[in-house]
């Protein structure tokens, strides 16, 4: 095996010239059983339970299945649907958009300046500041203590301290007030937010090379935002990366916590998003054609943030 | 000239760039930070441990006067109430969330050797489509996930939260990133000559030298696992997990405020010392997380 890639190797221009593209190709896959071997059933489930749901929403969103009866093309019908009859949706894309749009890059300035600080602290506090900081993010349904804060009655904490002060004489519903839901769930989807990105971050700035920040003071860098800006944050541009496309996957991802603090559907689908929308057609009534639409419409949004967004990160340091 | 900017040292350390007000500065804001960050995961513990009386007092405090343990021996009288047994729930949860987190660093961590070390065609399309799915949330293919899963007929069993969950992409990322730079060639390329077949070197060779990696994806498809609540998958009460469970007693309202944060903290009691024993070991492998843009 080894002496046969060994070979081949140094081999390779040659008989890769005498070869079609594809017998070479062949060949490679040959030699390469075992590649393929390993990573087949990993793969397999993957096709399974990722890449097909997506082509299938594609290929459904064109019709009008309903898990009953058999299909009928419709073509763009679900679509025109929902971008000109359904008031619903565009309160949806309207949510959605507030939401993703904070909690993205707030989560995402918030890890990298949270990771910043924490970086330049002695090792024993950083451990414990960073398990203060990422501890909502896996500790599981614990944002219910939010609940529990911001109760419809006088036992919960912001009521309380509220009627206390004497601001407020009754007190108010905070979860059932289409006016405070929104906000609400913003602060508590941030609260959870300091997840994996954070880590990395937190890693990215502990591989800086601490030589370059001293040629860097040499060569007239004068406090510490330049130095962010010139030298650290460019050479953790792959953390930065990896960090943005976790933020906006987030960002489009809390409904659970919205579930979970207001209910389904929310007060005046206050804090109803695409992903509600998605769920109460796909999930409740069952009109999975028209639900594969809203769920295509959702991918092309994530797709084109994270383009968007890569784009904006390739000047970081500039 | 270098002499006009004055050195400040930390110990003995000599800190650049550091001015006095911005450390200040700095500390506060963390600091600030810190205590939002904390205030909800402290208040829920002292809130477990608060008797009846305590906790029907106004206006609430954060402090406990008589801390006791009856909310979590309540937790348990309440469940054992209902029509599923309170273990049942325990048990799920451990149940599905180990085989799905076993099955996951299987199954990622050949692929992943495969997709870092080993040239084939076609490897970087595939890992460029794993990288794809990275940037959507997976509840957009919910419904046509159900699909699949009825078609398979594991509506409503064990298979349909685990079979999938052991293809999560996140700790084959991560594992991928890590085991490219921290596994080099050359050792690998010594045990080929030595005879060893690609999968034993995969085994007896890269996987040990990346246990760090290892530590990170069991903890990522832990996570999820463990806090999967209710699932559109599942309908038979004794399949659910616990964090379903919890949140039916808290939708009870104030008169399970006890018991409900009792089960919250029995809940996130297990990720946190799992972190905390393996934080370094996590950190190290977010080392090499970056993406290539």
């Amino acid at each position: 095996m080894s002496e046969e890639t060994k070979t081949v190797d140094t081999a390779r221009p040659v008989a890769r010239d005498e070869m079609s593209k594809w017998q070479w190709t062949w060949k490679e896959m040959k030699k390469n059983k075992t590649a393929y071997f390993m990573l087949a059933p990993f793969l397999l489930l993957f096709i399974i339970f990722t890449v097909l749901p997506v082509l299938l929403s594609i290929i459904l969103s064109l019709t009008d299945f309903n898990m009953l009866e058999f299909p009928n093309w419709k073509g763009i019908d679900n679509y025109i649907d929902l971008f000109l009859n359904d008031d619903i949706f565009m309160l949806a894309v309207q949510n959605t958009l507030i939401f993703a749009c904070i909690t993205g890059p707030v989560s995402y300035i918030l890890s990298l300046l949270v990771a910043w600080f924490v970086n330049e602290l002695p090792p024993k506090i950083r451990a414990v500041v960073t398990l203060i900081f990422y501890a909502p993010s896996i500790s599981g349904q614990v944002y219910l203590i939010w609940k529990t804060l911001f109760s419809s009655d006088a036992y919960g904490w912001a009521n309380a301290t509220l009627m206390d002060l004497g601001l407020i004489n009754a007190p108010i519903l905070w979860f059932e007030d289409a006016a405070y839901v929104m906000p609400l769930c913003i602060v508590v989807a941030l609260w959870t937010s300091l997840g994996t990105a954070f880590l990395s971050f937190i890693a990215g700035f502990q591989t800086v090379d601490r030589s370059m920040y001293e040629a860097a003071a040499v060569d007239g860098i004068k406090n510490r935002w330049q130095e962010l800006w010139f030298i650290t944050l460019p050479t953790m541009r792959p953390q930065m990366m990896f960090g943005a496309v976790l933020a906006i996957t987030n960002s489009f991802g809390f409904g659970a916590v919205v579930d979970a603090l207001c209910g389904f559907p929310s007060v005046d689908y206050a804090a109803h998003t695409i992903m509600h929308h998605l769920n109460d057609y796909g999930g409740q009534r069952f009109e999975v054609g028209y639900a594969s639409a809203i769920a295509v419409v959702l991918f092309i949004v994530m797709f084109a943030s994270n383009i968007l967004v890569k784009k904006a990160l390739a000047k970081v340091g500039e | 000239m270098a002499s006009v900017k004055k050195l400040r040292t930390r110990g003995h350390k000599v800190v650049l760039n550091r001015s006095a007000g911005g450390d200040a500065g700095i500390t506060f804001m963390l600091t600030l930070l810190g205590i939002i960050m904390f205030v909800p995961m402290y208040y829920v513990v002292i809130q477990s441990l608060k008797p009846l009386d305590e906790l029907f007092m106004f206006p609430p405090r954060f402090y406990v006067i008589n801390p006791t343990f009856d909310n979590f021996a309540d937790l348990f009288t309440l469940m054992g109430d209902s029509w599923v047994p309170f273990s049942r729930y325990i048990f799920n949860t451990v149940f599905i969330t180990i085989c799905g987190t076993v099955g996951n660093l299987v199954l990622a961590s050949m692929a992943a050797y495969s997709l870092s070390k080993l040239r084939f065609p076609g490897r970087n399309a595939i890992f460029q489509m794993i990288v794809m799915s990275l940037m959507f949330h997976s509840t957009v293919n919910q419904v046509t996930h159900f699909i699949i899963l009825s078609s398979f007929g594991w509506i409503d069993t064990y298979m349909s939260i685990i079979v999938p969950s052991m293809a999560t992409t996140m700790g084959l990322y991560l594992m991928k990133q890590f085991m490219e730079s921290s596994v080099p060639d050359t050792v690998l390329e010594s045990a080929r000559l030595d005879g060893a077949s690609e999968f034993r070197t995969f085994l007896i060779i890269a996987m040990p030298m990346v246990k760090p990696a290892w530590l990170t994806l069991m903890i990522e498809c832990f996570k999820s696992l463990w806090n999967s609540g209710s699932s559109i998958y599942i309908h038979s009460e004794e399949l659910k997990t616990f964090n379903y469970a919890i949140n039916q007693i808290v939708s009870a309202g104030i008169a399970r405020s006890g018991a409900s944060a009792a089960a919250i903290v029995v809940m996130m009691m297990v990720p946190i010392i799992i972190f905390v024993i393996n934080q370094s070991k996590i950190i190290e492998t977010m080392g090499s997380s970056g993406m290539k843009d």
